[in-house]
């Protein structure tokens, strides 16, 4: 699993860096949008990877740690989808903005001669 | 109730009122988040109201950074620990003030207070919901100051961001929606690289406070020890790119110079912000020295630093725009006080700290002068009908019409208080006696030559290059100044209003009291680099281990 989930998020954020390193700002947003999804997941995966374990206390009398998920990481990358997700956002709004000023998509706001 | 570790700070407040001073700590967050949602609710006409409003909060937190700053500064191990909601660290969130995060808040809210005075006078009005975004970008700095948890940092990080980025957009514009385009671009980037840091951190140590990172540092085996330094470089890539090191630094001289005046003054602080975070993290990792982090980290902080310098001088020798002139200041600033972490030397620390605080008043200043000295000579650019030299003159095309709103009234003799308001802020800032900017220099090229780094060859290298950038600020703004001042032509009698005066005159003569009172402020920054290099006092004090 471990593997596989390594393997899913280099080739998620490799895309991603490819794609900002592009000169259109949509392919831009796009490699931001991929290289968030790529953190996020990696964030999640730092706790450990553990398939159907809770992340809270199920009783408070003898818990063992090692039949949990760790929830830290959990939170963390709640907070982070939320950040980086409505940051997307806010950069769609400069990408319209700057389309809708200079007439280009460019990243330069002004096409390569 | 908060039962709050509060040493330093003074005996109960008498009275019926119940007692906050338990509670500053946390109010230089809380208070700028309570005000800026509280102004959401009011609509856009009610500006005065809500310049008074801005107005009066940045003022009350000048005044709790210095009640902060006399708690901290009175005892031997000044420190005071905030545990939000009381869980202790470090399974809790704690915010930290010791000497140096007191500084830090104290030079952001005069800071703050001074920029936002001067927007108040004109362009707070030129978009919406400039007052809300400003304070919420006082209180991400703020917050990333005093903040003692790697995750908080980060959050704090995005509140600053996503503030700066409405306020790099006020006002709208052509160039101001480029240089954003490429601003959020790079920052949504090295906010990606902090994460990937700090989660890699997360997994070797299992913690996220800073002291207790270090404290499992030192006990780690050889794999995860390998793991964790690839942590803290990616971590430390995101800090260098806001600290704006040469070359991650190329985003700041194409976005600062585009903001308007004020926010170019207030974002002077955010590359103080991934310099004091490079600081913090090079003091800690001090306290662990098994681990060989500061053998690590520090090489490339001098070396980068260095290069910062040469960068920004280069650019202050091609700039002939005052605002493009400030913002390679800042770098220059930045490079220093990359390179004096870099030197990990008590003494070189300390000037750099005295540098810092003269530095950001002084560079915030030059971005306000910017705006009024360009009205001494409006038609400048149309008049002269030949190409510009240098690609830096279209601010020009930034101004916008205040027709119809003025507040203040305009002060008599006005360009003769921009000349010596300029003159002020070019000492400073190249570096020349009689102004702090000397004794700053002096200082750090004094440690640095006394053995600071223990490499004699990199301690001429940067003394030469601090000397260097002071003549290249010096020539730049000496020929901007005669340009300014002195160029015959068609006279132009700058019309200043009070309140545009006001904040530059209280930052440049904060700058002047810095020297004259130069003796108080030495010793309470020795103190600041004489606790930081002692982290291990720091890291009893936050864990509060034995409790």
């Amino acid at each position: 699993m471990e593997l596989v989930s390594a393997i899913g998020i280099g080739i998620i954020a490799a895309a991603g860096v490819w794609l900002v390193l592009r000169p259109r700002t949509f392919q831009v947003i796009l490699g931001l949008s991929l290289l968030t999804y790529a953190v996020n997941a990696f964030l999640l995966s730092m706790g450990g990877l553990t398939v159907g374990a809770p992340p809270v206390l199920e009783s408070v009398e003898a818990p063992d740690p090692t039949a949990h998920a760790d929830p830290v990481p959990q939170s963390l990358v709640l907070t982070s989808i939320v950040i980086s997700f409505s940051m997307t956002a806010l950069y769609l709004v400069v990408l319209l903005t700057s389309r809708g000023l200079t007439g280009t998509d460019h990243v330069d706001a002004e096409e390569a001669a | 109730m908060f039962d709050v570790m509060s040493r330093g700070v003074g005996g109960p407040v008498t009275g019926q009122l119940v007692d906050l001073t338990p509670h500053l700590p946390v109010l230089p967050i809380v208070l700028p988040l309570v005000v800026a949602a509280f102004m959401l609710l009011l609509e856009e006409r009610r500006r005065i109201f809500k310049a008074g409003l801005g107005a009066g909060t940045m003022a009350a937190l000048v005044l709790v950074a210095f009640v902060l700053l006399n708690a901290v500064a009175g005892e031997a191990d000044g420190i005071i620990v905030y545990r939000l909601a009381d869980w202790a660290a470090p399974f809790g969130i704690v915010l930290v003030v010791d000497r140096l995060a007191a500084l830090m808040v104290m030079v952001t809210s005069i800071l703050g207070l001074a920029a936002f005075v001067f927007a108040v006078s004109g362009w707070a009005i030129v978009s919406p919901r400039f007052h809300s975004l400003f304070l919420l970008l006082v209180m991400g700095v703020n917050g990333a100051f005093l903040t003692g948890d790697l995750f908080n940092l980060y959050v704090f990080f995005e509140v600053l961001l996503a503030a700066s980025y409405g306020l790099l957009l006020h006002g709208s514009g052509r160039a101001r929606i480029k240089a954003g385009l490429q601003y959020i671009a790079v920052n949504l980037g090295s906010s990606i690289l902090f994460l990937i840091g700090a989660g890699l951190i997360y997994a070797v140590t299992g913690t996220l406070n800073l002291v207790d990172i270090m404290r499992v540092a030192a006990t780690l085996a050889e794999q995860d020890a390998t793991l964790f330094r690839a942590g803290l470089a990616v971590l430390s890539v995101a800090f260098l790119t806001k600290a704006g090191v040469w070359p991650l630094s190329f985003w700041l001289p194409v976005s600062y110079p585009v903001a308007t005046p004020p926010v170019s003054a207030m974002f002077v602080i955010m590359t103080k912000v991934g310099a004091y975070v490079l600081l913090r993290v090079v003091a800690l990792a001090a306290g662990v020295p098994e681990t060989g982090l500061v053998e690590f980290l520090s090489p490339w902080l001098l070396y980068g630093g260095i290069a910062t310098i040469l960068f920004g001088s280069m650019g202050l020798l091609s700039s002939t725009q005052l605002p493009r002139i400030a913002s390679y200041a800042t770098l220059v600033t930045a490079g220093t006080l990359v390179a004096a972490v870099g030197t990990a030397d008590e003494r070189v620390i300390s000037g750099a700290l005295y540098y810092l605080i003269g530095s950001t008043l002084a560079t915030g200043a030059a971005f306000l002068l910017a705006e009024l000295i360009a009205r001494l000579r409006p038609v400048e650019q149309a008049d002269a009908g030949v190409e510009p030299v240098f690609g830096d003159d279209y601010e020009t095309s930034l101004q916008t019409d205040f027709e119809g709103y003025e507040v203040g009234v305009a002060i008599p003799a006005g360009t003769a208080m921009l000349g010596g308001a300029f003159v002020v802020a070019a000492l400073v800032l190249a570096g020349l006696p009689p102004l702090s900017g000397f004794l700053a220099k002096f200082a750090i090229v004094s440690g640095v030559m006394n053995g600071g780094t223990g490499l004699p060859r990199e301690a001429w290298v940067l003394a030469g290059v601090v000397v260097f950038s002071g003549l290249a600020t010096l020539i730049s703004l000496m020929r901007k100044g005669i340009d300014a001042f002195w160029k015959p032509g068609e006279e132009n009698v700058a019309e200043v209003r009070s309140l545009e005066a006001l904040p530059i005159g209280i930052l440049l003569s904060l700058c002047v009291a810095l020297t004259l009172f130069a003796a108080p402020v030495v010793k309470y920054l020795d103190a600041t680099s004489a606790y930081l290099a002692d982290p291990v006092e720091y890291a009893r004090d936050v864990l509060e281990v034995g409790e």
